[in-house]
């Protein structure tokens, strides 16, 4: 038994010794980092974060990010819940045909549409704002939401919307009252993966924009070409930049797991 | 069973025409391009199938495909049954599976460039922590900038770090799955743990080891971001992997005919294996 408890403990120890040296990294003066190792500060410095907060190109940085992060996850569930609901309770033309088609855009690396995207949505004037990374992150959140929600809707029995009709309920006030309330975990679950899927890429996000609706990321691998080897700013904004996943995965710990696992293949 | 009715497309369509917008223009745009020559200005000219010709043919795309090959291959055989065996020897209620599952997620939710620097920071030769343990400690000469081996060997360990507990918590919301009465049933037999694996767990783990193998299947072999920041595709070509040279080739050379005929080939690679993966692993279900 000692054995078997081991094993999660050492993974965990791996997982955290990276994001360790990143948090102490960014405690670290540029002066100490480049002058040679050192397993703790040794002179505490909270000059790298007073740098983020203070600098408007930094912590606009991360008000964009979560502003398109939070419209992505709202659009993406949003048009998730219905085409959920649909797949779990109708047979209709083409249903296992267009649910495979949501799944293959999975697929798609996003360095192939980058060039594409970038022209998609110049052309309709999107270019630089947060709607268009909002847009363009839900070819992959999208199908995710729709897999995960049919899951749990799959996992309602029929009877209840039944029983609603009977009792008189239109189907919008069905939906809204009863049935939202009843999957309400399944939302939390393809909100939380939306929100992270969202969250951690890159490569559209700074894409798509320039100054606007510059992403946190792109504020990052700027200043690392940029200003030479500023290891200590750098570290202080990746650091930061693991709050609001830690903040979100939080509330959802319970249900994480359950998402994927009453997903259908 | 499901009911029968074509009124249900109306729920499907806002998904239909966002999906559509993101999907079909761009996918166009790059088979238009696939077939064309240009030299700027917006100035066309049609060239059928010889950059697919061209690309297949050449050393660099199959080179980068081994790669590419190699290092999904890798990921695969080390996170699957890692994972598995974390998920296993996790406990399974009381105090500790939230701080479990939490931390266990946590990497999964730094943004990829974020990672790629992180990883740099931390096997950096002198200043970094692993770069440091190695190289002065252990007395191991470790230089990811320098040594292809060590490079590759960095990349895999980052992927493991990133993506094992996507494994893991999907194992673990399997085997949380399994009522205790099968496990009785086990004991009662004199089964031995390997046996209450064979027979009991991995069964029930099927579903979920599909979606992800799958899902570590379609990451690792788009995977970008995160080898691009860490070592930029060196030492040399060594671990540029396929859509880091992509990118190269699209961005960087402004290669536009070949990067996009070249982005078709990757697309339909990446269907073509998810799609026998999934005619493999559904197999049974069918019969």
């Amino acid at each position: 038994m000692r054995k078997r408890t081991l094993i999660p403990i050492l993974y965990i120890l791996f997982l955290m010794l990276p994001i360790y040296w990143l948090i102490a990294m960014s405690f670290k003066t540029t002066g100490e980092i480049l002058s040679g190792f050192s397993l703790f500060p040794q002179t505490f410095t909270l000059e790298n974060y007073k740098v983020i907060f203070t600098d408007p190109t930094w912590y606009w940085g991360y008000i964009n990010s979560i502003i398109y992060v939070s419209l992505n996850t709202v659009i993406s569930v949003a048009v998730a819940l219905p085409a959920a609901y649909a797949f779990s309770r109708y047979r209709f033309l083409g249903d296992k045909q267009l649910f495979f088609w949501l799944l293959t855009n999975r697929m798609a690396p996003a360095a192939v549409f980058a060039l594409p995207f970038f022209q998609l949505y110049s052309s309709v004037g999107l270019f630089d704002t947060h709607l268009a990374v909002a847009l363009a992150h839900c070819l992959f959140n999208i199908p995710l939401a729709v897999w995960i929600l049919e899951g749990f809707m799959g996992g309602v029995p029929k009877e209840l919307d039944e029983t609603a009709y009977v009792d008189g309920y239109s189907f919008p006030r069905f939906f809204v009252k009863i049935f939202l309330p009843t999957i309400k975990a399944g939302v939390g679950v393809a909100a939380f993966f939306c929100f992270m899927f969202s969250w951690v890429e890159l490569l559209l996000a700074k894409t798509l924009t320039a100054v606007a609706a510059k992403p946190i990321a792109a504020t990052m691998t700027k200043t690392a070409s940029s200003a030479g080897y500023e290891l200590g700013l750098l570290a202080a904004a990746g650091t930061l930049t693991i709050i609001p996943g830690a903040i979100v995965i939080y509330f959802v710990r319970n249900y994480i797991a359950k998402g994927f696992a009453l997903g259908r293949v | 069973m499901k009911t029968e009715n074509q009124k249900a497309w109306f729920f499907v369509l806002p998904v239909l025409l966002l999906v559509a917008f993101n999907a079909l223009v761009p996918i166009m745009t790059v088979v238009n391009y696939s077939v064309q020559e240009t030299f700027g200005n917006n100035v066309f000219f049609w060239q059928g199938l010889d950059w697919f010709e061209q690309i297949l043919r050449s050393e660099r795309f199959q080179a980068a495909l081994g790669r590419q090959f190699l290092f999904t291959f890798l990921i695969l055989i080390i996170e699957v049954p890692l994972g598995i065996i974390i998920a296993l020897s996790m406990p399974r209620s009381g105090f500790w599976v939230p701080v479990c599952l939490v931390t266990m997620a946590l990497p999964m939710l730094i943004p990829w460039n974020v990672v790629g620097a992180m990883w740099n920071i931390f096997t950096l030769p002198d200043i970094g922590l692993l770069g440091y343990l190695m190289n002065h400690t252990l007395g191991i000469p470790y230089d990811m900038t320098q040594n292809p081996f060590a490079a590759w060997v960095t990349i895999i360990t980052m992927d493991v770090w990133h993506w094992t507990s996507l494994v893991v918590l999907l194992s673990y919301a399997g085997l949380v799955s399994i009522p205790d009465a099968y496990y009785q049933a086990a004991k009662i037999d004199g089964a031995s743990a390997w046996k209450v694996f064979r027979f009991i767990q991995l069964p029930k783990l099927k579903t979920v080891l599909t979606i992800a193998i799958l899902l570590r299947f379609m990451d690792s072999f788009n995977i970008y971001t995160e080898p691009f920041v860490l070592t930029g595709g060196g030492p040399g070509n060594s671990t540029t992997l396929l859509s880091i040279d992509l990118v190269k080739i699209a961005l960087g050379q402004f290669d536009l005919g070949p990067a996009a005929a070249m982005s078709l080939i990757y697309f339909a690679i990446t269907l073509l294996v998810s799609w026998l993966f999934y005619t493999l692993m559904t197999k049974d279900d069918a019969q």
